[in-house]
């Protein structure tokens, strides 16, 4: 408010120390008077100037108009453009290569015209702030309780005299608990920066029970500051601790999750490696490669999607692009076999060789079909974005989802191995060939499907990795030497072990980076892991028996 | 296949003895008289470029027996061989950096430029006695010693074996290429060491070092051929021999296979590390990424092209694969990955003994059409 | 056994020969002039080193059209150093030596030039390097086009520090561990100092190579930001970790009104790899964007499609670098009448090239280029909104004035001073007697 008035020119000074007068007077809401000063302030939003436009968003922020909201959300999403012949301001909207107008102000339809024809209204981050700011003052009277939850959240950012007042005034008529508690909330932020001293001891009051890192950083600031009055230096400095204590044990619940959630994306690189390498004993070096494909098919259907298919549905692309890439992979697994791994079997040292030269060969298909650089594979609006747990503590929806899928994967996968008649046979061949030969098995034709499945698993995994990472033509290497790893330590041949590797894995990693760094910590893992397989030469879940002795 | 006969001779016959000279001979006397004495431009002449070129494949080729010693002898695959010669490579580039003395660009007499530029005050303990060349050139020998001897001890008694041994020798040199990556190290991070300018006060840029250095190289892998040879015709020669095809059983008749497998994995590495202390100045720069596991992995895909069993298969191996590689990287850059996968691929499928097998084959062909009986001898 | 292990041994050393030859009697035609293109089409480097590949072949191909160099044709030789360091100076060596090349644009990252230098210095060969990096180098070999710590890092802090940026106070200087980060944050901890910023408001962090598991960090700048000062991030986070680093951004909901962060390796090829929608507002410092509105640079974008035959590809920073050198290079080649390395480059100092950005470049006595500096907020679409641009072209500084290391160091190839690394000029005395 006070920074408005800053912008040294006479008639609009003027003009926003009389907005100020009005709102100060409480008439929050949509009011007569406002109605001729939007046009004004929406004007200067164009003007070159970054400090005008700041101000004119912060007095639409306090004008309380609806319309307000809507200028201000085509601000930000860059909608918002001078039409060059009229001057006029008005949002656009992208139909084909041209583009429609509306009047800002008036909602009049100006027209479609082509993108030359107008000045797109540039914002940078200040600007942003500024909306994000003016966005929440006006939104804390809107008439969803979703966004009145969000705007008062995050309303302390904005710490005046003005917001206290807003804040004050949206508590008296809030009748749903959450939106309430945020209210509060914000408003002793607001006032630790803004309150008399006894305000301010009454905020540290509300504030010590929350667990918000930034509501921490606040009262740790005020703690240390000079010129804070002894008494609320006392009270701020209790509060500081108390939720610093707090937010310790939340920092090592959160590298917990982060440790199950780097063990998820190991166990399902390595799930189809516990099959290829795990049960047939196919060094497979080409296992990296496959997780490649799968990523590569992801993309591939995802442009299919937005070639052929509405907008509304692209979110499905994943959905559809997993069972898509566990035949692609699938499929060029059993080729693989039946060209050339069959010829192996028995020879472990020599499959690594082929497997190899296989995995150069298809690193460098990919590149020359689809070029050396990374491809875009968009996060689906539905796993973008996160979920906050508690104070500070975030998880992301891509993250829950993986967690989720690998789960999903193991435990079908399980089912599969033990409780169907191909998974019998499977168990038969990789124990006992001759004999499950004898039995009448088709072992090759076991043994080409069960490539192509574990080829398929990695696959999928390439779906769900390209959510998180890369996709380029050396997305698998990053994950073959890890996927090794995790099989060898779990224990090779045992779904189980597999399991409990990368978990054991991802978790101590995690818990570890805080103190050592992420390469450090690392290392110590690989070491661990080392010294372990000395100790255990079998893994942690060791098969019994004479079969492995191979 | 692995069935040498017991030779009638130190090492060699009469007949080897002579191959082996002439060959050495042959790389130690006319490559250098093709560079030098022929006119640019001439058919024989052979260019500046090519020395260094030669000299990193017979490194590597010495790099190869390395593995063909512990791999196609003893059975045991170690996919971190690499790790091996890059600590070899970085002892003594270690030695190549305080040789640099004040010619670095903050021109410090004691600390080399990457540790004037991370504020570094003194020189780590570890770097002390790098100055002197015999004490570099020791270290370059005994640390990957060491860290074979520590490795093989740990893996050989708890009878960790095959697929489980080259996994954790991945993971090994895996661990040891992101500790090098440190910067806090003290061993130049990503770049590690470069910029050399001389060897005991031979500049390193002359061509007449870089010939000296490749003569020094071919005596080098003459020696560790002999080294080799001796061992895999000796009665330790056997053992491993014999443990590679069925441990179990050596065990039981009472050898100490631990001990066995010991030495020869400790001789293997000490080799891997003269190969990596003589790549080092010819290629003018050591770090980090000669410890990933790509490159040990490559290493076994030598011997398996040139023949597994065999030592001179595994120099040739070596040699053939980075020609191929020198080669198809100038001359198809778009595709070699294809020729060298494809190669790779169909060696293990159709050459199971390598490239030295195709010559057996062809002595077989040749034996069984000149005596019937011949075919029965021998050849597994 | 003895006589086949002789047998092949001499077939070892036969086909050392044989290739020697082969690979020595490559013929050398007049009538063309050979450049060298030394990037990696394979391995972790190709991502971002083929596009460089193809630029220079497409300037080549342009040249060509126009009646080539001199009258004569000029021939790209191709080769792939796969992302292996010493296979750079390997094949930089063969360049120069077998195939007798005038001039080679290429190599990416510290590590892989720091190979070849060498090379180009005992061979007298000359490289064009693309990319920005981090300074305290002057070769009389190499013509550096890409950004020194002064041409991006410094201006972008400045930026931060200022309104539009949002008055910075605390500082995460997050890096993958290796030179050029290490460089950077070294200098910019020493100019944010100077400007009396605390040690305890500058955290530094470096991760390996590749990184992808971003959940810690990014929950630990979070951490850091909530002391209730303004905070930013200056990533020099290298390649392939910077994906994985956005997403868990985005997905973490860090906002650029909340923690900015402001890359200087992530150009438009990078975000050509992410979903831009959350990460609006995030920043980058270049001396080029594609979104520059100059006719050069849409005839620029426009033979890039047109050479690639593919609209949808991003022009970069270190295009546009490489086209700056190329341009130079060609230039002094004709002012000079010959494409030999000592004449060529005494004609490129003072080159002038009218570049994409809408500038014109200069190269230097200290064979860094005079550039723009320009600063970009990631938008939408994945293209950068210039928010901030330097009034002119900034000389780059070979030795930084903010290293204590550097006091008083000078690169300047031009007489009296023929040196990249000196206090004092290397001619003094002869110039006094003049």
């Amino acid at each position: 408010m006070v920074r408005a008035t800053r912008t040294g020119r006479p008639g609009y000074g003027f003009f926003v120390a009389l907005l100020a007068l009005l709102i100060f007077g409480a008439t929050i809401g949509p009011h007569s008077a406002s109605a001729a000063d939007l046009p004004e302030l929406v004007k200067t939003l164009g003007s070159d100037d970054f400090s005008e436009k700041d101000g004119a968003i912060k007095a639409l922020g306090e004008l309380g108009d609806p319309r307000a909201i809507v200028v201000l959300q085509a601000l930000a999403a860059g909608q918002l453009a001078v039409v060059q012949e009229s001057q006029k301001v008005a949002i656009t909207e992208a139909t084909g290569d041209d583009l429609k107008l509306t009047d800002a102000v008036t909602g009049e339809d100006l027209g479609t015209v082509a993108e030359d024809a107008i000045d797109r209204i540039r914002v940078n981050n200040r600007l942003r702030s500024s909306i994000d700011g003016a966005m929440s003052a006006l939104q804390i009277f809107s008439k969803s309780p979703e966004q009145r939850f969000a705007a008062s959240r995050d309303a302390f950012r904005t710490a005046t005299p003005a917001m206290a007042a807003t804040l004050e005034k949206a508590l008296t008529t809030e009748t749903v608990p959450a939106v309430r508690d945020a209210m509060a909330r914000s408003l002793a932020a607001v006032r630790l920066k803004t309150g008399t001293s006894a305000e301010r001891t009454q905020a540290i009051a509300t504030l010590a029970s929350t667990t918000d890192p930034e509501i921490a950083g606040m009262l740790r600031g005020l703690a240390d500051a000079g010129d804070t009055p002894p008494d609320v230096k006392r009270a701020a400095e209790t509060a500081a601790q108390a939720i610093e204590r707090k937010l310790k044990m939340i920092s090592v619940a959160g590298n917990l999750i982060e440790g199950i959630s780097l063990g998820s994306v190991l166990l399902l690189a390595a799930i189809g490696l516990a099959i290829t390498f795990g049960l047939m004993g196919v060094i497979n070096m080409a296992h990296g490669e496959m997780i490649m494909l799968g990523a590569y098919t992801a993309y591939v259907v995802q442009e299919l999607f937005r070639a052929f298919l509405p907008p509304g549905i692209f979110g499905l692309y994943l959905i559809v692009a997993i069972p898509v890439a566990f035949l692609v992979a699938g499929a060029v697994g059993v080729a693989l076999e039946r060209c050339i791994i069959r010829f192996l079997y028995g020879r472990p040292l020599e499959t690594l060789l082929a497997t190899w030269g296989i995995s150069l060969m298809l690193q460098q298909l990919v590149r020359s079909v689809f070029g050396a650089p990374n491809k875009a594979v968009a996060n689906p609006e539905w796993m973008t974005g996160g979920f906050n747990v508690i104070g500070g503590l975030t998880v992301t929806w891509n993250r829950v989802y993986i967690i989720i899928f690998c789960f999903v994967v193991l435990a079908a996968l399980a089912v599969t191995l033990s409780r169907t008649s191909y998974g019998l046979y499977v168990r038969a061949v990789m124990q006992n060939r001759p004999i499950a030969s004898v039995m009448g098995i088709a072992t090759a034709r076991i043994d080409a499907l069960t490539f192509g499945l574990g080829s398929g698993i990695a696959g999928m995994a390439g779906v769900a990795l390209s959510q998180i990472g890369n996709v380029s033509p050396n997305l698998g290497t990053i994950y073959i030497v890890d996927s090794f790893l995790v099989v060898v330590f779990g224990g090779v041949g045992s779904l189980m072990g597999t399991l409990v590797g990368a978990m054991g894995i991802g978790i101590v990693n995690k818990l570890l980076e805080p103190f050592a760094g992420a390469i450090l910590g690392k290392i110590v893992v690989l070491v661990a892991i080392i010294l372990f397989i000395q100790k255990r030469p079998r893994g942690l879940f060791a098969l019994k028996g004479r079969s492995v002795e191979a | 296949m692995a069935t040498a006969a017991p030779p009638s001779g130190f090492l060699f016959n009469r007949q080897g003895w002579a191959v082996f000279i002439g060959v050495g001979i042959l790389l130690i006397a006319v490559v250098p008289l093709l560079n030098l004495a022929t006119p640019e431009g001439s058919a024989f002449h052979l260019g500046n470029y090519l020395i260094p070129l030669l000299g990193k494949y017979l490194c590597y080729a010495i790099l190869a027996l390395a593995l063909d010693l512990i791999w196609g002898y003893a059975g045991i695959l170690s996919l971190g061989h690499g790790a091996f010669f890059a600590l070899g490579g970085y002892a003594f580039g270690m030695y190549l950096m305080r040789e640099i003395g004040t010619r670095g660009v903050y021109g410090n007499p004691l600390l080399p430029d990457f540790m004037v530029f991370l504020n570094w005050q003194e020189l780590p303990w570890y770097w002390y006695g790098f100055n002197h060349f015999w004490f570099a050139a020791a270290m370059a020998l005994l640390v990957p010693g060491f860290f074979g001897m520590l490795i093989g001890w740990f893996a050989f008694r708890s009878r960790v074996t095959g697929v489980y041994l080259s996994i954790i020798t991945q993971a090994t040199t895996f661990a040891l290429m992101l500790a090098f990556f440190r910067n806090d190290m003290g061993f130049g991070g990503n770049n590690g060491l470069t910029d050399f300018k001389s060897l005991l006060g031979y500049d390193l840029h002359l061509p007449s070092t870089r010939i000296g250095l490749y003569i020094a190289t071919v005596i080098a892998l003459g020696i560790a051929y002999l080294i080799c040879r001796a061992i895999v015709t000796s009665k330790l020669g056997r053992v491993l021999l014999a443990l590679r095809d069925a441990e179990a059983r050596v065990r039981f008749i009472g050898y100490s296979t631990t001990n066995a497998k010991l030495f020869v994995f400790t001789v293997s590495a000490m080799l891997a590390g003269l190969a990596g202390a003589l790549y080092v100045p010819q290629i003018g720069i050591i770090n980090p990424s000669e410890f990933s596991p790509a490159n040990s992995i490559e290493i076994a895909i030598w011997v398996a092209v040139g023949g597994r069993g065999t030592l001179a298969g595994a120099i040739l191996g070596a040699v053939l694969v980075n020609l191929g590689k020198s080669w198809l990287t100038g001359a198809a850059p778009d595709f070699w990955l294809f020729f060298l996968g494809g190669l790779f691929i169909l060696v293990t499928m159709f050459l199971p003994q390598g490239v030295v097998g195709i010559g057996q084959k062809w002595r077989f062909w040749r034996a069984r059409r000149q005596s019937a009986v011949a075919v029965a001898a021998g050849h597994d | 056994m003895a006589k086949l292990g002789g047998r092949i041994q001499g077939l070892t050393a036969a086909s050392v020969l044989a290739a020697g030859t082969l690979f020595g009697a490559s013929a050398q035609a007049a009538d063309t002039i050979k450049i060298g293109v030394l990037h990696s089409l394979s391995g972790t480097m190709a991502i971002s080193e083929s596009t460089l590949k193809d630029t220079v072949l497409m300037m080549v191909d342009d040249l060509n059209k126009n009646g080539g160099l001199l009258g004569k044709k000029v021939e790209a030789v191709v080769v792939d150093p796969a992302s292996d360091w010493p296979l750079f100076a390997e094949k930089a060596r063969e360049l120069i030596q077998k195939d007798k090349v005038s001039v080679v644009f290429g190599c990416w990252t510290s590590v892989s030039r720091k190979s070849v230098l060498p090379v180009f210095e005992e061979l007298n060969g000359l490289l064009f390097y693309p990319v920005q990096y981090e300074g305290e180098e002057s070769s009389n070999n190499v013509f550096y086009t890409g950004a020194a710590p002064n041409q991006q890092a410094i201006p972008a802090v400045e930026y931060l520090m200022g309104k539009e940026g949002g008055e910075v106070k605390r500082w995460v200087l997050e890096g993958t561990d290796y030179v050029y980060p290490r460089t950077t944050n070294k200098i910019l901890e020493a100019f944010l100092k100077s400007k009396g910023v605390k040690a305890e408001d500058i955290k530094i962090n470096y991760t390996p190579f590749g990184f992808s598991d971003w959940q810690t960090e990014v929950a630990a700048i979070k951490r850091f930001a909530a002391a209730g000062k303004k905070t930013a991030v200056v990533s020099t986070i290298n390649g392939d970790a910077n994906v994985p680093f956005y997403k868990e951004l985005a997905n973490q909901g860090i906002k650029a009104t909340d923690i900015p962060v402001v890359a200087f390796s992530v150009g438009e090829e990078e975000l050509a790899g992410i979903d831009t929608k959350n990460l609006l507002g995030h920043l980058a410092a270049w001396n080029y964007f594609q979104s520059v509105k100059s006719p050069v640079n849409t005839a620029f974008i426009n033979e890039w499609h047109s050479f690639i035959k593919n609209d949808k590809r991003v022009t970069n920073d270190p295009m546009e670098a490489t086209y700056i050198g190329f341009k130079m290079w060609t230039q002094a080649v004709r002012q000079a009448g010959t494409a030999d390395v000592d004449a060529v480059r005494q004609a490129m100092y003072g080159q002038k090239v009218k570049t994409p950005s809408g500038f014109t470049a200069v190269m230097n006595t200290n064979h860094h280029l005079s550039k723009p500096v320009m600063i970009g907020e990631i938008q939408a679409n994945g293209q950068f909104d210039i928010v901030w641009q330097t009034k002119g072209p900034i000389k780059a500084d070979a030795w930084s004035p903010f290293l204590p290391e550097d006091k008083g160091k000078i690169a300047d190839w031009t007489y009296p001073w023929v040196c990249g690394n000196c206090t004092a000029p290397k001619f003094k005395e002869a110039a006094l007697a003049n």
